[in-house]
């Protein structure tokens, strides 16, 4: 085109530099088109902790609470039911918590509680995310003479003990999840929040 | 370029004056809206959530986020301003039904969420200082913002009750038969006097409105508050962005002339 | 495409032609060197199609298109969809911004002939797509709800009312119900989103395919590919790549930084882009006591109401964008550009403009007896231009001129006489001047002085 000499250097610094600053420019820009499709505030507003009261909870009864429309459990067990859990302590595959992401610190314990009676879970299978159903009946004609109380998910058979730990041998390879909550005060449970401090 | 950067803003601000001038007869009051003023927001968040919120909702705006906007603490918010039983996360809502307020109001009071944006903070303002007492009026009172308005004076005990000023200087309280278009909002002199003096000067009950208007501004749009800001910095990456890409195309076209 | 490229791009090469798509499109496409600023506004307009393309799906995933709920959506995703504001007010105001740039881009072919053959096709294909844009825009408009949104869809889908015989079946078809409602909300969001934006893109295809096969036009309006080297390439082009994609980057940061003004700082526009009145919910039994439509529909707007007759007006709106799409056949004269065509020719398009930007003025104004009058006179002007152009684009005889000039001023003194009572007598004699006054200009100009004259068209590009 023309006979002057150019200069290549200069051309190539002007030519990447633009190059990465408009790419720079163009990955930030990403960032709200990628953000709106992160909860919103209506979400987060709906999956908010949910205070549950668990005063008229009598020893072996469930209830069922909504939170971040997920269905939790609250089941306050029977002296039995909490001295049945060192039964099956061999059977279940993770007796002491160990899988970090299934409960807050607090829970890994035996009975997977801040207060032994007291167990909070979050009702979903953790093998493909049916909703078990609450058997606490020991020895039922159609689990077998071995069941001591506990969960049963009938999509796929995967069963859990009364602190919802996961059997051996079943679909299901990790105990059921324990959702952050709290007591503020004996009776009233918040779900979905951790006591200051804790982790 | 430049020149048409200038005729945008010049449209802008043509535009902004004349677009909104549609309304009542009553003078048009102005007021200086400022949203970056946090304890004006406060303030206005406060009078709002105590004397609006019980009949007008603001159902798009949710109280966490007027706390996290406004820097109100969560149990302040809980504690002083959320009356109604609702949750932090929950948008302000009324229990007032539409029916309900058909029935009581003659028709349902507006959601206040976006009203700043249709109506201009000029409006809201003239409209909030225009009560005037009115024996003909269902509730005693009418404004002349808005005549024949269905709403009540609940700010009455603030601003107190006020009249329409007799046209040429008489002294007397006759009523007179009131002309509205008293004058388009240039006219200096108040169309209104003082009947029942409220609790507030009249300096302090426009300082309250100006504080509850900015509030109602701020939440006909709550991310106004940081558009801006960010705005800025948009700005300042494609000026830099543009440096390069006009010294770019200089370096390439050097082949050409 | 002798040498053979290996690697990835030899693979895909191999199986599609992505060097020749290149080559044909960017890197060997030969432009003219003398593009100026008027030239940026094509690619400008494919940025901000993009830009509707990729905010409008991100909008979409948040919108709903009921009734009952659009309202709320819309201020739903203002407020509590993360970053939902700006995706929103990029998409606002890339609506506008796409008419700023269409408009430039139509004038930029208006002042340098780039409608002239061989490129009547690319100026069809262009006109369809502002056709769509406006349907896009119109439709648009609707989602959000308020009371602009309704009231202007109500008020546009009866014009198809006031047509003969089929109007009002036509229009109760449209809505799909007796007024605009839910189910018009509901097709006009498919519509939106998925009908119209494909159409617009296959038009887009059509007119830059258009473009790449007879070559673009310049500012000198000389055809390059007559002057060719030795070697086959045009004198006076350059390739596209990377001339003027270094070029156009700069033009788009200059416009996004215009844009990113907007958006920040203005996002209503004062009213202009985002309606006051569309911030109340659209309510179907009161009507606001202004409508206007959005400012890129006003100057037909305004035509339409220059006619009392309904259907009249809505025939007079719809010849105002349907006469565009003959400019080709209109103008005649062989001088392209707007530097080598007479100085009347400049007069007639400056005094188009004009027109055109006066009657946008006058679509957002409430009607008064002078604005209906000033209304009419501009829609005059904005028809006579074509008038004039048609007459003058060739040689003519004075006579000829003559005789026109008559027919123009006769016509249009015969319509005030028709239209004309006691109450805007005054008005309408004094303003009859501005179209005779234009006629006798440019007709009576043209016959009598050499100010018709054309300028000697140079061979190569100027600069």
């Amino acid at each position: 085109m023309s006979e002057h000499v150019v200069d290549t250097g200069r051309r190539k610094m002007l030519t990447v530099s633009a190059s990465v600053v408009g790419a720079v420019g163009a990955a930030v820009a990403l960032v709200p088109f990628v953000s709106t499709m992160s909860p919103s505030a209506r979400a987060l507003a709906s999956g908010a902790p949910v205070e549950v009261d668990i005063s008229k909870l009598e020893p072996g009864q469930k209830i069922q609470v909504e939170w971040r429309r997920k269905p939790v459990w609250i089941v306050r067990r029977s002296d039995e039911m909490v001295s049945l859990l060192s039964s099956t302590e061999e059977r279940v595959r993770d007796p002491n918590s160990d899988e970090l992401s299934q409960q807050p610190e607090f829970a890994r314990n035996q009975a997977r509680s801040l207060k032994p009676e007291v167990v909070v879970l979050v009702g979903i299978c953790t093998h493909l995310g049916c909703s078990p159903t609450f058997r606490p009946e020991l020895a039922p004609a159609d689990l077998g003479p071995d069941w001591v109380g506990g969960f049963y998910c009938p999509c796929h058979g995967s069963s859990f003990d009364m602190a919802g730990r996961v059997y051996k041998n079943v679909p299901a390879n990790k105990n059921l999840e324990v959702p952050p909550y709290k007591y503020i005060s004996d009776n009233l449970i918040v779900v979905g929040e951790l006591e200051e401090g804790a982790a | 370029m430049k020149n048409i950067v200038k005729l945008i803003c010049v449209a802008a601000l043509v535009s902004s004056s004349s677009s909104w001038a549609a309304g009542g007869g009553g003078p048009l009051f102005t007021m200086h809206v400022d949203v970056h003023h946090q304890k004006s927001l406060q303030r206005g968040a406060k009078t709002f959530v105590n004397y609006c919120l019980s009949c007008h909702s603001a159902s798009f705006s949710r109280y966490n986020r007027v706390a996290a906007d406004l820097g109100i603490s969560e149990q302040n918010m809980r504690e002083n301003m959320i009356f109604t039983g609702r949750k932090f996360g929950d948008t302000m809502t009324v229990a007032l039904t539409v029916d309900q307020g058909k029935e009581w109001f003659g028709a349902p009071p507006p959601d206040l969420s976006v009203k700043a944006r249709a109506r201009g903070a000029n409006w809201i303002y003239s409209y909030l200082k225009s009560f005037y007492v009115d024996e003909s009026a269902i509730r005693g009172v009418n404004n002349l913002q808005f005549p024949g308005t269905s709403m009540p004076h609940v700010l009455w005990e603030y601003q107190g009750l006020q009249k329409l000023a007799a046209k040429d200087d008489h002294h007397g309280d006759m009523e007179k038969e009131d002309s509205h278009g008293g004058g388009h909002g240039d006219s200096h002199a108040s169309p209104f006097e003082i009947a029942v003096p409220g609790t507030l000067t009249p300096k302090e009950y426009d300082a309250m409105l100006v504080d509850l208007v900015n509030f109602l501004v701020y939440l006909g749009e709550p991310a106004q508050l940081k558009r801006q800001g960010i705005g800025v910095g948009v700005l300042f990456f494609l000026a830099a962005l543009g440096v390069l890409a006009y010294f770019m195309k200089r370096d390439y076209w050097k082949d050409i002339h | 495409m002798t040498n053979k490229v290996g690697g990835i791009i030899g693979w895909v090469d191999s199986r599609l032609p992505v060097i020749e798509f290149w080559e044909a499109h960017l890197s060997k496409y030969y432009a003219p060197k003398n593009f100026n600023f008027w030239y940026f506004f094509g690619s400008l307009a494919l940025l901000i199609l993009v830009l509707q393309i990729v905010t409008g799906i991100f909008l979409t995933m948040h919108y709903k298109p009921d009734a009952e709920l659009a309202f709320a959506s819309v201020e739903y995703i203002m407020r509590d969809v993360n970053w939902g504001w700006l995706v929103r007010y990029m998409h606002s105001t890339g609506a506008s911004a796409f008419f700023v740039v269409i408009y430039l881009h139509m004038l930029r072919g208006l002042m340098y002939g780039s409608f002239k053959e061989p490129r009547e096709l690319i100026w069809l294909f262009g006109m369809m797509i502002y056709l769509c844009l406006m349907a896009e825009a119109f439709m648009g408009y609707l989602l959000p709800w308020g009371q602009m949104s309704y009231w202007g869809a109500q008020v546009i889908v009866n014009l198809f009312g006031t047509i003969p015989v089929i109007g009002d079946d036509l229009a109760l078809w449209i809505r799909g119900d007796f007024v605009v409602s839910d189910a018009t909300l509901n097709r006009f969001f498919a519509l939106h989103v998925i009908a119209v934006p494909i159409v617009l893109l296959g038009l887009v295809v059509a007119h830059i395919a258009a473009l790449h096969t007879v070559g673009s036009n310049n500012p000198d309006g000389v055809e390059i590919k007559k002057n060719k080297g030795a070697d086959g390439i045009p004198l006076d082009g350059i390739p596209f790549h990377p001339y003027y994609t270094v070029k156009d980057i700069v033009g788009i940061v200059v416009f996004l930084f215009i844009f990113a003004l907007v958006v920040f700082f203005a996002p209503e526009m004062g009213g202009y882009f985002l309606e006051h009145a569309n911030f109340e919910p659209a309510n179907p039994l009161a009507t606001p006591e202004h409508i206007a439509p959005v400012w890129y529909f006003t100057p037909f707007y305004t035509v339409l109401r220059a006619i009392p007759n309904p259907f009249w007006g809505v025939m007079a709106m719809g010849a105002a964008v349907v006469v565009l799409f003959f400019l080709p056949w209109i103008d005649k004269n062989v001088v392209k550009s707007i530097r080598y065509r007479s100085t009347l020719y400049k007069v007639n398009l400056f005094v188009f403009l004009v027109s055109f930007v006066w009657l946008g003025y006058y679509g957002v104004q409430a009607v008064t007896p002078m604005a209906s009058q000033m209304a009419l006179r501009l829609s005059e002007l904005y028809f006579l231009f074509f008038a004039v152009l048609a007459i003058y684009s060739t040689q003519r005889s004075v006579g000829y001129y003559i005789m026109w000039f008559i027919v123009f001023v006769g016509l249009i003194t015969i319509y005030d006489v028709y239209r004309n009572n006691p109450e805007i007598a005054e008005l309408t004699w004094k303003t009859w001047i501005i179209p005779v006054a234009y006629l006798f200009v440019t007709l009576i100009g043209a016959a009598f002085t050499n100010l018709d004259q054309d300028k000697p068209v140079p061979v190569r590009v100027t600069s």
